[in-house]
Protein backbone atom coordinates (compact mmCIF):
# COMPACT_ATOMS: atom_id res chain seq x y z
CA UNK A 1 0.00 0.00 0.00
CA UNK A 2 1.27 3.20 -1.34
CA UNK A 3 -0.46 6.26 -1.30
CA UNK A 4 -1.15 10.01 -1.24
CA UNK A 5 -4.54 10.46 -0.12
CA UNK A 6 -6.67 13.57 0.72
CA UNK A 7 -8.80 12.38 3.86
CA UNK A 8 -8.15 10.97 7.28
CA UNK A 9 -5.62 8.03 7.43
CA UNK A 10 -7.02 4.74 8.25
CA UNK A 11 -4.63 3.45 10.52
CA UNK A 12 -6.48 0.13 10.77
CA UNK A 13 -6.34 -0.18 6.93
CA UNK A 14 -2.44 0.57 7.20
CA UNK A 15 -1.74 -2.20 9.45
CA UNK A 16 -4.13 -5.02 7.47
CA UNK A 17 -1.86 -3.75 4.37
CA UNK A 18 1.11 -5.49 6.22
CA UNK A 19 -0.38 -8.27 8.16
CA UNK A 20 1.03 -11.50 7.92
CA UNK A 21 1.58 -14.92 8.96
CA UNK A 22 4.98 -14.50 8.34
CA UNK A 23 5.03 -11.59 10.62
CA UNK A 24 6.48 -11.83 14.18
CA UNK A 25 6.65 -7.85 14.59
CA UNK A 26 4.28 -5.20 12.53
CA UNK A 27 5.50 -1.55 13.74
CA UNK A 28 3.39 1.36 12.93
CA UNK A 29 4.52 4.94 12.62
CA UNK A 30 2.28 7.69 12.77
CA UNK A 31 3.56 11.63 12.15
CA UNK A 32 0.70 14.03 13.91
CA UNK A 33 0.02 17.76 13.92
CA UNK A 34 1.99 18.63 16.90
CA UNK A 35 0.41 22.03 18.90
CA UNK A 36 3.19 23.75 19.90
CA UNK A 37 6.73 24.12 18.21
CA UNK A 38 9.39 26.21 21.14
CA UNK A 39 6.58 29.12 22.19
CA UNK A 40 4.65 28.73 18.71
CA UNK A 41 1.45 27.32 18.70
CA UNK A 42 0.08 26.14 15.42
CA UNK A 43 -3.59 25.74 14.50
CA UNK A 44 -2.93 23.17 11.76
CA UNK A 45 -1.15 22.46 8.70
CA UNK A 46 -1.77 22.21 5.51
CA UNK A 47 0.24 20.06 3.01
CA UNK A 48 0.59 19.64 -0.55
CA UNK A 49 2.52 17.23 -2.84
CA UNK A 50 3.99 16.93 -6.49
CA UNK A 51 1.62 14.17 -6.90
CA UNK A 52 3.32 12.24 -9.53
CA UNK A 53 6.81 12.07 -8.21
CA UNK A 54 5.93 11.89 -4.81
CA UNK A 55 3.99 8.67 -5.37
CA UNK A 56 7.11 7.41 -7.39
CA UNK A 57 9.78 8.32 -4.53
CA UNK A 58 7.27 6.79 -2.00
CA UNK A 59 7.31 3.42 -3.87
CA UNK A 60 10.98 3.70 -4.40
CA UNK A 61 11.68 4.15 -0.76
CA UNK A 62 9.45 0.81 0.05
CA UNK A 63 11.18 -0.81 -2.41
CA UNK A 64 15.07 0.30 -0.99
CA UNK A 65 13.20 -1.07 2.54
CA UNK A 66 12.71 -3.87 1.45
CA UNK A 67 16.32 -4.57 0.07
CA UNK A 68 18.15 -3.10 2.80
CA UNK A 69 16.02 -5.26 5.63
CA UNK A 70 14.24 -8.65 5.41
CA UNK A 71 10.91 -7.37 5.81
CA UNK A 72 7.67 -9.72 4.52
CA UNK A 73 5.53 -6.15 4.11
CA UNK A 74 5.81 -2.24 4.25
CA UNK A 75 3.11 0.26 3.50
CA UNK A 76 3.02 4.32 3.42
CA UNK A 77 0.12 6.58 3.55
CA UNK A 78 0.85 10.28 3.11
CA UNK A 79 -2.23 12.56 3.57
CA UNK A 80 -1.96 16.11 2.14
CA UNK A 81 -4.51 19.03 2.54
CA UNK A 82 -5.67 20.49 5.74
CA UNK A 83 -4.64 18.47 8.59
CA UNK A 84 -5.59 19.37 12.20
CA UNK A 85 -3.99 19.21 15.60
CA UNK A 86 -3.41 15.55 16.71
CA UNK A 87 -4.42 14.26 13.03
CA UNK A 88 -2.27 12.30 11.07
CA UNK A 89 -0.60 13.70 8.11
CA UNK A 90 1.88 10.45 7.67
CA UNK A 91 1.40 6.60 8.52
CA UNK A 92 4.31 3.78 8.01
CA UNK A 93 3.91 0.58 8.19
CA UNK A 94 6.54 -2.34 8.12
CA UNK A 95 5.81 -6.25 9.18
CA UNK A 96 9.30 -8.36 9.42
CA UNK A 97 9.44 -11.89 10.91
CA UNK A 98 11.63 -10.36 14.04
CA UNK A 99 11.49 -7.24 15.97
CA UNK A 100 14.77 -5.38 15.26
CA UNK A 101 14.24 -4.58 11.33
CA UNK A 102 10.92 -3.54 11.90
CA UNK A 103 11.74 -1.15 14.05
CA UNK A 104 14.88 0.04 11.84
CA UNK A 105 12.85 -0.24 8.83
CA UNK A 106 10.30 2.12 10.35
CA UNK A 107 12.84 4.28 10.77
CA UNK A 108 14.57 4.66 8.10
CA UNK A 109 11.36 5.08 6.36
CA UNK A 110 10.31 8.48 8.17
CA UNK A 111 13.41 10.09 8.30
CA UNK A 112 14.44 9.41 4.34
CA UNK A 113 10.70 10.13 3.20
CA UNK A 114 11.41 13.52 5.08
CA UNK A 115 14.49 14.24 3.31
CA UNK A 116 13.89 13.92 -0.39
CA UNK A 117 10.01 13.36 -1.09
CA UNK A 118 8.51 16.24 -2.83
CA UNK A 119 5.79 17.15 -0.01
CA UNK A 120 5.48 20.38 1.94
CA UNK A 121 3.60 21.53 4.90
CA UNK A 122 2.22 25.10 5.76
CA UNK A 123 1.92 26.03 9.36
CA UNK A 124 -1.25 27.58 9.99
CA UNK A 125 -0.33 29.52 13.09
CA UNK A 126 -2.59 30.27 15.82
CA UNK A 127 -1.74 33.74 15.62
CA UNK A 128 -3.38 33.92 11.86
CA UNK A 129 -0.46 34.21 9.96
CA UNK A 130 1.06 30.98 7.51
CA UNK A 131 4.42 29.82 6.62
CA UNK A 132 5.45 27.35 4.50
CA UNK A 133 8.01 24.54 5.96
CA UNK A 134 11.66 24.75 4.37
CA UNK A 135 14.43 23.47 6.37
CA UNK A 136 17.66 25.06 5.80
CA UNK A 137 15.88 28.10 3.38
CA UNK A 138 17.80 31.14 4.54
CA UNK A 139 14.95 33.63 5.79
CA UNK A 140 14.62 36.25 3.49
CA UNK A 141 13.52 39.56 3.14
CA UNK A 142 10.58 37.88 0.96
CA UNK A 143 9.93 35.72 3.86
CA UNK A 144 6.90 32.89 2.95
CA UNK A 145 5.26 34.52 5.89
CA UNK A 146 1.84 35.99 5.45
CA UNK A 147 -0.04 37.76 7.44
CA UNK A 148 -3.65 36.63 7.97
CA UNK B 1 12.48 25.77 -26.50
CA UNK B 2 9.84 26.40 -24.33
CA UNK B 3 10.33 24.72 -20.68
CA UNK B 4 7.36 24.70 -18.03
CA UNK B 5 8.73 24.66 -14.71
CA UNK B 6 6.02 23.30 -12.11
CA UNK B 7 6.22 25.55 -8.77
CA UNK B 8 5.64 24.50 -5.52
CA UNK B 9 5.12 25.63 -1.56
CA UNK B 10 7.17 29.06 -0.99
CA UNK B 11 8.12 29.31 -4.99
CA UNK B 12 4.78 29.25 -6.20
CA UNK B 13 3.95 31.67 -3.59
CA UNK B 14 6.98 34.26 -4.39
CA UNK B 15 5.91 33.59 -8.14
CA UNK B 16 1.82 33.94 -7.79
CA UNK B 17 2.02 30.95 -10.27
CA UNK B 18 2.43 27.22 -10.25
CA UNK B 19 3.86 26.95 -13.74
CA UNK B 20 6.09 29.53 -15.70
CA UNK B 21 7.36 28.69 -19.29
CA UNK B 22 10.92 29.63 -20.05
CA UNK B 23 12.41 29.93 -23.49
CA UNK B 24 15.86 27.95 -23.42
CA UNK B 25 18.57 27.41 -25.91
CA UNK B 26 18.65 23.80 -27.46
CA UNK B 27 21.74 22.37 -25.36
CA UNK B 28 20.70 24.56 -22.03
CA UNK B 29 21.59 22.88 -19.01
CA UNK B 30 19.15 22.59 -16.01
CA UNK B 31 21.59 25.25 -14.27
CA UNK B 32 21.45 27.68 -17.27
CA UNK B 33 16.90 27.40 -16.55
CA UNK B 34 17.88 28.11 -13.34
CA UNK B 35 19.87 31.42 -13.86
CA UNK B 36 17.35 32.25 -16.25
CA UNK B 37 14.49 31.85 -14.04
CA UNK B 38 16.39 34.13 -11.38
CA UNK B 39 16.32 36.91 -14.18
CA UNK B 40 12.62 36.05 -15.93
CA UNK B 41 11.18 36.00 -12.03
CA UNK B 42 12.95 38.29 -9.89
CA UNK B 43 10.26 37.26 -6.82
CA UNK B 44 11.94 33.94 -7.09
CA UNK B 45 15.51 34.86 -7.43
CA UNK B 46 15.43 34.50 -3.40
CA UNK B 47 14.98 31.28 -2.89
CA UNK B 48 16.26 29.68 -6.39
CA UNK B 49 19.65 29.47 -5.30
CA UNK B 50 18.54 26.83 -2.56
CA UNK B 51 15.90 24.43 -4.29
CA UNK B 52 16.28 21.62 -6.07
CA UNK B 53 14.58 21.00 -9.56
CA UNK B 54 13.48 17.02 -10.89
CA UNK B 55 13.43 16.72 -14.74
CA UNK B 56 9.88 14.90 -15.30
CA UNK B 57 9.97 12.55 -11.28
CA UNK B 58 13.64 12.51 -11.27
CA UNK B 59 15.88 15.68 -9.31
CA UNK B 60 18.53 16.38 -11.89
CA UNK B 61 21.60 17.96 -11.18
CA UNK B 62 22.90 21.30 -12.59
CA UNK B 63 24.80 20.17 -15.55
CA UNK B 64 22.05 17.94 -16.96
CA UNK B 65 20.66 18.37 -20.88
CA UNK B 66 17.17 20.13 -21.11
CA UNK B 67 15.84 18.63 -24.25
CA UNK B 68 12.16 20.11 -25.64
CA UNK B 69 9.28 18.51 -24.00
CA UNK B 70 11.32 18.58 -20.24
CA UNK B 71 8.80 19.18 -17.81
CA UNK B 72 10.87 20.36 -14.68
CA UNK B 73 9.82 20.95 -11.10
CA UNK B 74 11.48 23.61 -8.49
CA UNK B 75 11.50 21.95 -5.42
CA UNK B 76 12.16 23.86 -2.71
CA UNK B 77 13.23 22.21 0.39
CA UNK B 78 10.74 19.09 1.43
CA UNK B 79 8.82 19.16 4.30
CA UNK B 80 6.72 16.06 4.20
CA UNK B 81 5.90 14.06 7.11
Amino acid sequence: MIQIVSHPIDAQAVLAAVASPQAGATVLFLGTTRQFTGDRETASLDYECFAEMAEQKLRDLADEAQRKWPLTACAIVHRVGHVDIGEASVAVAVSSAHRQCAFEAGQWLIDTLKQVVPIWKKENWADGTTEWVHPGLEDTEQTSREAP
Amino acid sequence: MIIKVRLFAVARQLAGTDSLDVDMAPGSTLGQLREQLAKQTPALEAVLGQVLFAVGTEYAQDATLLREGDEVACIPPVSGG
